[in-house]
């Protein structure tokens, strides 16, 4: 990567989601024709599901990151994999949100606890979230890395048990629309309105994760620098 | 406005409002590390100055 675009990068991160997000966003309302079923509420999925997959995105690039920590042993791996965990956590707390929402819409409840799919992905974001928990309750330095890559390593088994648990699972109250059935699947409008949106919130994640590692590094760097001057 | 429309927009409205407040966060944690560096300067200067003293 060239050193002005590494210096660029949470520009080119942001710009890129402000503009696919915008143009996905344009798309959904005023390209895609309305769902047979789900009529005019179809328009949460463009918004849902590319939150959801880039939760798992997230958690999937801090489990490498924990990977490449007890790999190498070298320290700056901890710091971007809790970094990606951090930014995981959040596109959790949106899929929970968002899909909370299109559950009243679409079956009158915000939430169903016999539908397998929705209780595994809050398992999977009750598990992240503790990591934070046990980050901070081992004191800074080599154990808690290894001990937080160790915890982050883990979860991501979980992801495509939760991932996978859509198709499997024999209630179908979650719709699934990446098949081959003819009258499910999408569309070509909607399958390019789809892939967009994912961009685009790729590209937000990318965008948090850069703006928030650099922050974690200085103010780690910032610590050094006090116990140094004290 | 019908029922889905209203959902529908408040599923858009959740997202900008969770990364406008990430913002909003993200701005105290600059202001603070702002702080910071100005204590740390202030810090090193002190300890210039004494070092030049000595």
């Amino acid at each position: 990567m060239s050193t002005s675009l590494r210096n660029n990068q949470p520009i080119v991160f942001a710009a890129t989601a402000a503009g696919l997000l915008l143009l996905g966003t344009a798309l959904a309302f005023y390209w895609v024709p309305n769902a047979p079923i789900e009529g005019f509420r179809q328009r949460i999925f463009y918004v849902h599901v590319p939150i959801a997959l880039t939760a798992y995105a997230s958690f999937a690039w801090g489990a490498w990151k924990a990977l490449r920590l007890l790999w190498t042993r070298d320290r700056r791996y901890d710091l971007e994999s809790y970094t990606a965990v951090h930014i995981g956590v959040i596109f959790g707390v949106l899929t929970l949100l968002t899909g909370s929402i299109w559950a009243r819409t679409s079956w009158g409840h915000w939430w169903v606890w016999g539908s397998r799919q929705l209780v595994l992905f809050l398992v999977l974001f009750l598990f992240y979230a503790a990591y934070f928990m046990l980050r901070f309750s081992v004191d800074p330095g080599p154990r808690r890395a290894n001990i937080s890559a160790v915890y982050a390593l883990f979860g991501v088994a979980l992801i495509p048990v939760s991932f996978l648990a859509i198709r499997l699972a024999e209630d179908l109250v979650h719709p699934v629309v990446f098949t081959h059935d003819v009258q499910n699947r999408l569309t070509a409008s909607q399958f390019t309105t789809f892939g967009i949106c994912f961009a685009g919130m790729l590209a937000l994640a990318g965008s948090l994760y850069v703006n928030e590692l650099t922050g974690k590094r200085l103010d780690a760097r910032l610590r050094e620098l006090r116990e140094a001057l004290q | 406005m019908t029922s889905a429309e209203k959902y529908v927009t408040a599923v858009y409205l959740v997202v900008l409002a969770v990364v406008l407040l990430y913002v909003v966060l993200y701005s105290f944690k600059l202001s603070r590390l702002e702080r910071e560096v100005s204590e740390l300067a202030e810090l090193a200067a002190r300890k210039a100055e004494r070092q030049e003293a000595a």
